[in-house]
């Protein structure tokens, strides 16, 4: 896929956004691939968590919040930990959630669309935790 | 020694027996655990968002709570809660400007909320500072053979500011487990993520994810897991039942929380343990071991 | 006189026909502010009192009037305050520079649910209301309840499926709505505690051994004679017992 670099989009202000809401500097970055590897959710990841952070730094937001990655990470901080430059992808992760749900006003998932049963049998801590990172 | 004790939502669902069992071992070995008088969901997950303070609100009830009763300390045993609550916590005393500003926010229910003089801890931190030979005087079962591979998953280790442990290979369990007498397993993936509240809409990542924890802790000889996270305890159990409906060739092994062992070790009442909550029935293998 | 001022008089006179209060017999008034505009209302009146006295004839956001019914939900901030607050309108006395509109209808989704097949266990309320799970423990709700109920501990009982907790905390809502209108969690509060407290009323509470006997014999049709009776009555008999059963009651 094309990439469009004009200096309107590297410069585009969903990158600060999500400087300030993942509270982290993810153009300390180096591309060395680290979270990836750990990640225990990559495989089913379009956008693998380095290649994800190298859109970021780009400002191919449309990309990101497009992405499947951003939704199928489960906050597990493992890249965040091993991060040779500190940079927390986790954080970084959340903060791009957050941007689709407070400005698309549409939850990733609908609580009352949920199996009955799977209600009924999950811990509460599961489906809190899920309504956190999903809904807005 | 009492203890301010905060159980947190699954704990008093179910995961009833983590409790029991937790706080009934800790009364064996002298300490008495009070649940805070009130208290509500601690969030379960420290919010990752720096600017929205409302999801901060949650943990710094709890902590309000604890800090009410004038007991310094403040246990919990299920790992999300830890994780948030002490990660919520080290915030606040980072960030002098966002407490003055919930306090803005609590000022009209009239109460102080102050990061100081609260510290949040583990049962498993709380088990390991105890006397090591008291605890072995403790337990009543013969040395059992039974092998345990025990699994931290994430919130236990990580961020590493908040880790009770060393963050790639922890051994807090195993050494508790090795004092109550049990066989420990070394296998890869004890810090690997479950995947967590994936289940809920994803349930094919977190399958992955348990079969490859699984095999791996089977492989190098497990015949059951010790963990301390509810939502841990519900992804290996269910799902590991599930694949085995699936597969013949995959093994099951039953879950159980860390207490259930030691409170068996100690020779309390099985009852106390509830095995029925558990897909995968343990106690076969518990008569096996002669731990029943 | 002006026109204007000829109109002004009718309806102050209309106003004092209406209330059946004399203006000339009020020493203190406030002035309130409904929808944007002012009104001079005596003072002591309730809110839905003093909106009668303005003019106002309320068909909807008013039912009991006696605090029991919860139609009459009230939101409203004083001159010069910055909270926002809440009342019953038929409850709450009109206070000077209360800016105030009333809610008549909280749009609020109430989930199907047959006691009869339903399970007693911890996740009951989340299977009908997953939405709990959302709740931030901001306390919003309880701030926000004219009953003075604690509302947010509730639902963190509610999640915790503490039956008891819920219908205990729970026993004095009106379902006025406020709290589901301020919940940022979405939340429909009311609903969730009404399926709490059916549930514990069936399957959690003790049950009484009088009550059970009373139920069982008005099934069994014994006070069956009796209702017949009161049914077939004259509407002036009726009167008449009922003038005598009270009479009965007073305690001398």
């Amino acid at each position: 896929m094309a990439i469009n670099l004009s200096r309107e989009i590297v410069h585009s202000l969903e990158r600060e956004k999500i400087k300030e809401i993942g509270n982290t500097n993810f153009y300390l970055c180096y591309q060395c691939g680290n979270c990836s590897a750990g990640c225990p959710c990559a495989e089913e990841m379009d956008i693998l968590p380095h290649r994800a952070v190298r859109l970021a730094q780009l400002g191919q937001f449309s990309r990101l919040i497009e992405s499947k990655a951003i939704w199928v990470c489960a906050a597990c901080i493992t890249c965040s930990v091993r991060c040779p430059r500190g940079v927390d992808i986790a954080g970084f992760m959340e903060a791009c959630r957050q941007i689709v749900l407070r400005t698309r006003k549409v939850d990733h998932l609908s609580p009352v669309e949920l199996d009955a049963q799977l209600l009924k049998e999950l811990p509460q801590i599961a489906l809190i935790n899920n309504f956190r990172k999903f809904t807005g | 020694m009492e203890i301010s004790y905060y159980p947190g939502c699954s704990l008093k669902t179910s995961a009833i027996n983590f409790e029991r069992t937790a706080l009934s071992t800790l009364e064996e070995l002298g300490i008495y655990a009070l649940e805070l008088p009130r208290w509500n969901c601690c969030g379960v997950m420290f919010s990752q968002s720096a600017d929205n303070l409302m999801l901060q609100l949650a943990p710094a009830r709890v902590i309000m709570e604890a800090r009410e009763t004038g007991r310094k300390r403040l246990l919990t045993l299920c790992s999300m809660c830890y994780n948030t609550l002490k990660r919520s916590l080290l915030f606040f005393k980072r960030n002098g400007e966002k407490l003055k500003k919930i306090n803005a926010f609590l000022k009209l229910e009239e109460r102080d909320f102050s990061a100081e003089g609260v510290e949040v801890i583990h049962l498993l931190t709380l088990l390991s500072e105890l006397d090591t030979s008291n605890f072995k005087m403790k337990i009543k079962k013969i040395k059992s053979n039974l092998k345990v591979a025990s699994y931290y998953g994430c919130l236990l280790t990580r961020p590493r500011e908040i880790a009770l442990d060393g963050v790639e290979n922890p051994q807090i369990m195993e050494k508790l487990l090795e004092i109550a007498g049990f066989q420990t397993v070394n296998y890869p993936f004890k810090t690997d993520c479950c995947a967590s509240f994936q289940v809920v809409n994803r349930r094919n990542v977190v399958k992955k994810q348990i079969r490859k924890i699984v095999t791996s802790a089977v492989r190098n000889g497990a015949e059951i897991f010790a963990l301390s996270c509810p939502l841990c305890e519900y992804n290996l159990d269910s799902v590991q039942q599930e694949l085995a409906q699936e597969d013949e060739t995959f093994t099951p092994i039953p879950v159980l929380y860390i207490s259930q062992l030691l409170s068996l070790a100690l020779g309390q009442d099985p009852k106390l343990n509830d095995f029925s909550l558990h897909r995968i029935d343990p106690r076969p293998l518990f008569k096996e071991k002669g731990l029943l | 006189m002006s026109e204007k001022n000829l109109m002004q008089k009718i309806a102050d006179s209309n106003k004092s026909v209406i209330s059946g209060v004399d203006d000339l017999d009020i020493e203190l008034w406030i002035k309130i502010y409904f929808l944007g505009r002012e009104y001079r209302v005596p003072a002591g009146l309730t809110i839905m009192q003093a909106l009668e006295y303005a003019g106002y004839f309320l068909t909807r956001s008013c039912g009991c009037r006696a605090g029991f019914c919860g139609a009459c939900s009230t939101v409203y901030r004083i001159k010069g305050e910055y909270k926002l607050q809440f009342a019953m309108a038929c409850q709450a006395e009109a206070m000077d520079g209360m800016y105030l509109v009333q809610l008549p209808f909280a749009p609020a989704e109430k989930r199907v649910y047959s006691l009869d097949h339903e399970e007693y266990s911890a996740n009951t309320l989340l299977k009908y209301y997953p939405e709990i799970a959302r709740c931030l423990s901001c306390n919003t709700c309880t701030k926000s309840c004219p009953q003075g109920i604690e509302v947010m501990d509730y639902i963190n009982a509610a999640l915790r499926g503490d039956y008891k907790q819920v219908a205990e905390l729970s026993f004095d809502c009106i379902q006025c709505g406020l709290c589901a209108i301020r919940c940022p969690a979405d939340i429909v509060h009311y609903n969730v505690a009404q399926l709490a407290r059916r549930l514990y009323g069936k399957y959690g509470m003790p049950q009484v051994k009088n009550l059970n006997e009373r139920a069982t014999e008005i099934e069994e049709g014994v006070y069956q004679g009796e209702f017949d009776h009161l049914v077939a009555l004259s509407n002036d008999e009726l009167k008449k017992l009922y003038v005598e059963q009270q009479k009965n009651k007073e305690v001398y």
